[in-house]
């Protein structure tokens, strides 16, 4: 919502400074977005008088004119066909800057120097019209500045309005909430040339007839309240300046003054009017009423719409004339032609309206407003109001009063608020009559009842409904920074931490102490599986599905670092996936982690000449097993063709590690990735086992193994075979030579008994036996040295 | 008749000596050649001279000759030793070349952020639970006391998976969650990931975190919540850091308020990242509604409480200096490096 300071000034009766202003509304009611200073960029332009026009002697289209700035006559080269001796027009002369940073030179056009230039409403960006300049209609003095004589000097806030405060959409409600907190009240400004308001709308619950027309309201719920005055004798043509300057100065474009005056009371007392062509009303009748399926109209903008059960049509007797609270009709719009017209003030029903808007596609001024809930109260002054501006901007009398057709008529609403709820709530007492004035500042009209206060909500706060709403009034206009930031004593919360975060926090330091970076990829995908969850209203194809697995958004992370040239490449990622599990149910969300590894295993060093062993699948294995023991299912890690997988008890894949697949560059290195379910629960305390006292005994074993045997195999073995003195079993060497047969994998076997030093002899006997039943079960001997 | 010229030339070499001790690694094969080249050494070609003197006279000579050429190896190699000693002594003490690395690595910003503002709450008594990203219309809007009918179910634009599930548009549900399971005293905070329909661009991101924040007990009021929120702020942004907090709308806060830090960069003073106000909106927050608490089945009379909900990309934005959301979700190893502890 764009409001005017000079509009303000105006209901306040006294200047306002713009920062200040939206200081105070900021601390007191609505976000304001930008403080902007208005048509600046005019400055140079001033209204000048053109004395004569003569043909120009080498060109048909052209003109030259002596152009009175209010100091001197300058001979200025025209292109306009609308120039005219005797009138006033924008001048801007040589050395102005124009909108868009031009700035003029003196110019030779066929021969004839033009010093500046007369200008087109487009050419100030004060409008769309560029067939001719723009002729004034003023009495300023030539030489005065343009933004002085069309009154556009002005300071423009933008206002974010939340949905809760219709009122804020109208200068009435914004001034209202200023004047509360300058302690002054809002006036509305008086109408320049204004007839004296006629007499107030006539209420009636049933059709009453206004202008010869009947109106009648049939869909009560959609329409609760439908007034229509007629007007004879208006003589459409552009508003007088000062109404144009208040619709510039927020950013709408002066059409003509039937419908200037109806957006003046718009943006004004935030209540949408519509003027029909009473001439155009057929059969002389206007019936509010539901839409029937499959009836459809053309609506101002051209388009054709259909409409269905739930909307509200204005009809005349032949058929909808406009969506109510919505869009008029192109048949039944004022022209130039126009000479009586009808005038609609209604209230439509805020959901109504939303449905509407929402079926047709189609959001206005008007059905934004209807949508947050217009003040139905005020509708018989805004009616008197608005005729009253429509006579005095473009003639016209009102022969009858207007009708108020208002079948159910609603009561104000009241609300009871108890002080010691506000200091409840509030956490400071408030006194009562402190209450009452400040509610008393913004309309709320209260009164004392018992150990209440009963405060009766105006009709343009919709949203008040309950005390707390009335609570939330008093400490915003007390002022949410007079209250103490005092810290209280606390009952500690019954909610236990959720055990996931703390496990998430151990996967971090354990991956990151491995050396990777934590990675966070949009869980938003382009394409899924069979088990896809898919997004219905999705913003792009790239990002229509959620991701079933973490791995292809680390590749792609991947890819983007190859793309920048980086080689090295380790991230980790925790993160839910997604499975669909049936329309209309939430999909199962599964926590996981993964993982992926390219590139220099550790940092270069000058000490190896700048060498470093690349990731390989033994590095993956390892971090992988990391990554299990931390946070995976109970299970056992098992080889496949590709690599490991993770199964738990039940037989179940929960994770896997493998090389992957991926389009990279030829220097990059092979990329390694895994991913698991993280789980729950399984982790195991930490326990203190004493630190031994006694010394170890060691062996290597270099061991034969024929093809088909595995280390796992062995070792398996060993660790059978071995008492419970053998304390370690590790690979220490592999190699496979020409002259053997199998390959060599030797094993550093580590002794200790924790109450003696172990004899080597002892030692002996246990690696005999080992050696034994290595050979017997799996043909594994010691290598001969 | 012995000869006077190649002795006198050998002695004179020999005077060579004294140079050698201390000359420099250049000057020391200069010096080597100069005496000893194979082609024009001085003492060699003395050497090579003496083949033509009578044998008697040779063995004079040459046993002097020898002696000499033998001095002078000595001096070159004691020098040349003495010179490679000190460049392996300057190798060895050379403290300035660069140790061995190890990878390290780092938590991405984001989730260093959330960390930090949660355990900052955890000194208020917070505890830290999470739920699900996928939601009922219930959880995510009418439990909140947000109308599909009004307006203000429009503040965020919202994904659908299937007739009445929708990809949660804030952590909010988790207060309704809570407040179904546990009974007051409840003191949360909630992290997690949220999605709107918003397009990408620098500060907007379709999916991002946030916290929310849920306290609900008997007697728990606005000085309460302004009190932790203004402790939060001068924790995180640093204790001479002002807050500030200014009217404002949510379904399920009453009063509701927007609250805004004072910009830890300028102090107040105005810059470009505050937008000249001085100021940074940090977080939307609020008493909890009361209609919130009925739907959750709690004594809206006996119990009141505050909420909270902010955004850890906001503020990791802002208090890195990271001009585009986009960074935060690239994974680029260049801008993860930069966040290493
Ligand atoms: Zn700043």
């Amino acid at each position: 919502m764009n409001v005017s300071i000079n509009w303000l000034s105006a209901m306040l009766g006294r200047s306002i400074d713009p920062r200040d202003a939206a200081n105070r509304l900021a601390m007191l009611c609505v976000p304001v977005d930008s403080v902007e200073p208005l048509f600046e960029e005019l400055n140079d332009v001033v209204v000048a008088t053109v004395e004569s026009v003569k043909r120009h002697p080498d060109a048909d289209r052209l003109t030259v004119c002596q152009v009175n700035d209010g100091s001197t006559t300058i001979e200025v080269v025209c292109g306009a066909p609308n120039v005219t001796a005797g009138k006033k027009y924008p001048y801007a002369a040589v050395g102005s800057v124009l909108p868009g940073g031009l700035t003029l030179t003196a110019r030779k056009i066929r021969g004839i120097v033009s010093n500046g230039m007369l200008l087109s409403e487009r050419e100030m960006q004060l409008g769309t019209d560029h067939t001719g300049i723009m002729e004034l209609a003023t009495d300023a003095a030539p030489g005065t500045k343009l933004v002085d004589a069309l009154r556009l000097a002005d300071t423009r806030l933008e206002l974010d309005v939340t949905a809760n405060r219709p009122d804020l959409l109208g200068h009435k409600g914004v001034a209202r909430e200023l004047g509360a907190s300058l302690g002054v009240p809002a006036k509305l400004e008086p109408i320049p040339d204004a007839p004296p308001e006629g007499p107030p709308p006539v209420t009636s619950n049933g059709p009453a007839k206004v202008g010869g027309i009947e109106v009648a309201i049939e869909d009560v719920e959609g329409c609760p309240r439908y007034m229509a005055a007629v007007i004879r004798g208006v003589k459409v043509a552009p508003s007088p300046t000062w109404l144009q300057a208040r619709l510039r100065s927020v950013g709408a474009r002066p059409i003509n003054n039937v419908v200037d005056a109806t957006n003046y009371i718009l943006f004004e007392l935030n209540q949408p009017l519509h003027a029909f062509d009473l001439a155009k009303i057929r059969d002389a009748r206007i019936v509010v009423r539901a839409a029937r399926a499959g009836e459809h109209m053309t609506t101002l903008d051209g388009e054709k719409r259909e409409f269905q059960a739930g909307m509200t049509l204005i009809c005349d007797g032949k058929g909808a004339t406009a969506i109510g609270g919505v869009m008029g009709g192109g048949e039944s719009e004022v022209s130039d032609e126009t000479t009586d017209i009808l005038l609609e003030c209604a209230y439509f029903d805020p959901k109504r309206i939303r449905a509407t808007r929402k079926a047709l596609k189609l959001t206005t001024d008007a059905s934004y407003r209807f949508e947050r809930g217009t003040d139905f109260m005020a509708m018989p002054d805004v009616m008197r109001r608005a005729v009253a501006l429509i006579r005095a901007v473009a003639g016209g009398d009102e022969p009858e009063p207007a009708v108020d057709v208002y079948p159910k008529p609603a009561k104000s609403r009241t609300v009871f608020l108890r002080p010691d709820r506000v200091a409840h709530v509030l956490g400071i007492s408030v006194a009562s009559d402190v209450a009452q004035q400040l509610l008393t500042s913004v309309g709320f009209v209260v009164a004392p009842k018992q150990n209440r206060l009963a405060v009766q909500v105006p009709g343009w706060r919709p949203d008040v409904t309950r005390e707390v709403d009335l609570i939330e009034e008093v400490a915003r206009l007390h002022g949410y920074d007079q209250f103490p930031t005092e810290l209280r004593p606390y009952r500690p919360s019954s909610v236990p931490d959720d055990p996931v975060e703390p496990l998430k926090a151990r996967a971090r330091r354990v991956l990151t102490g491995l050396g990777l970076h934590e990675a966070r990829s949009v869980s938003l995908v382009g394409a899924g599986e069979a088990q896809a969850q898919g997004i219905v209203n999705p913003m792009s194809l790239e990002e229509a599905y959620l991701r079933e697995s973490l791995l292809p958004g680390l590749v792609r992370s991947a890819q983007r670092n190859w793309s920048v040239r980086e080689r090295d490449i380790r991230l980790f990622e925790i993160g839910v996936v997604f499975h669909e599990s049936g329309a209309g149910r939430q999909p199962d969300e599964t926590l996981r982690l993964a993982g992926v590894l390219s590139g220099a295993g550790t940092p270069p060093h000058w000490s190896a000449a700048g060498k470093s062993q690349d990731y390989d699948e033994w590095d993956l294995k390892y971090i992988f097993g990391e990554a299990v023991r931390v946070c995976g299912a109970e299970g056992e890690i098992v080889e496949d063709d590709a690599g490991w997988l993770l199964r738990d008890a039940a037989g179940n894949t929960r994770g896997w590690a493998r090389e992957l697949r991926a389009d990279q560059p030829a220097w990059a290195a092979p990329l390694y990735g895994f991913e698991l379910d993280i789980v729950v629960g399984r982790q195991r305390g930490m326990r203190y086992e004493p630190v031994p006292s006694t010394p170890p005994v060691e062996r290597d074993l270099a061991l034969v193994l024929p093809p088909g045997v595995e280390a796992g195999d062995v070792e398996s073995v060993i660790v059978s075979a071995a008492s419970e003195l053998l304390e370690t079993a590790t690979v220490f060497d592999e190699y496979r030579t020409s002259d053997l047969l199998g390959r060599s994998v030797a094993w550093r076997l580590v002794f200790r008994a924790r109450d003696r030093t172990l004899k080597d002899r002892e030692v002996d006997k246990i690696v005999s036996r080992v050696l034994k039943l290595l050979k017997d079960k799996l043909g594994v001997e010691r290598r001969q040295a | 008749m012995p000869n006077p010229t190649a002795i006198e030339q050998l002695e004179a070499a020999l005077t060579a000596v004294d140079e050698i001790a201390t000359a420099d690694a250049d000057r020391l094969t200069q010096l080597r050649t100069e005496l000893l080249g194979r082609k024009a050494g001085v003492v060699t070609k003395v050497l090579r001279s003496l083949q033509g003197l009578p044998a008697a006279e040779r063995r004079s000579v040459g046993a002097r000759a020898n002696e000499i050429k033998t001095a002078i190896e000595a001096a070159l190699d004691q020098r040349e030793a003495a010179l490679t000693a000190a460049v392996d002594q300057a190798r060895e003490r050379d403290r300035s070349m660069p140790g061995r690395p190890s990878w390290r690595g780092a938590v991405h910003p984001i989730t260093a952020v959330v960390d930090e503002i949660c355990d900052i709450f955890r000194e208020l008594g917070f505890t830290r639970v999470v739920g699900p990203e996928a939601e009922t219309e219930a959880y995510n809007f009418t439990k909140l006391n947000i109308a599909l009918d009004h307006p203000a179910a429009d503040m965020q634009d919202t994904f659908y998976l299937s007739p009445g599930i929708v990809l949660r548009a804030h952590t909010s549900p988790m207060q309704a969650r809570t407040l179904e399971r546990f009974k007051p005293p409840v003191r949360i905070v909630v992290p997690g990931q949220v999605y709107r329909r918003d397009a990408w661009d620098p500060s907007h991101a379709p999916v991002f975190e946030q916290i929310e924040g849920l306290v609900v007990d008997e007697g728990v009021s606005f000085v309460d919540f302004k009190a932790a929120i203004d402790f939060f702020v001068r924790r995180f942004f640093g204790e001479d850091t002002k807050t500030r907090f200014r009217p404002s709308f949510f379904p399920f806060t009453e009063p509701s308020a927007e609250v805004d830090a004072q910009c830890h960069i300028c102090r107040g003073a105005g810059c470009s990242t505050c937008k000249y106000t001085g100021y940074l909106e940090i977080m939307g927050a609020g008493m909890v509604h009361p209609a919130v608490l009925d739907n959750c089945g709690i004594d809206s009379e006996l119990y009141t409480g505050y909420a909270f909900g902010m955004g850890p990309h906001r503020i990791a934005m802002l208090r890195y200096g990271i001009p585009d959301i986009r960074l935060l979700f690239e994974n680029d190893m260049r801008f993860l490096n930069q966040f290493l502890e």
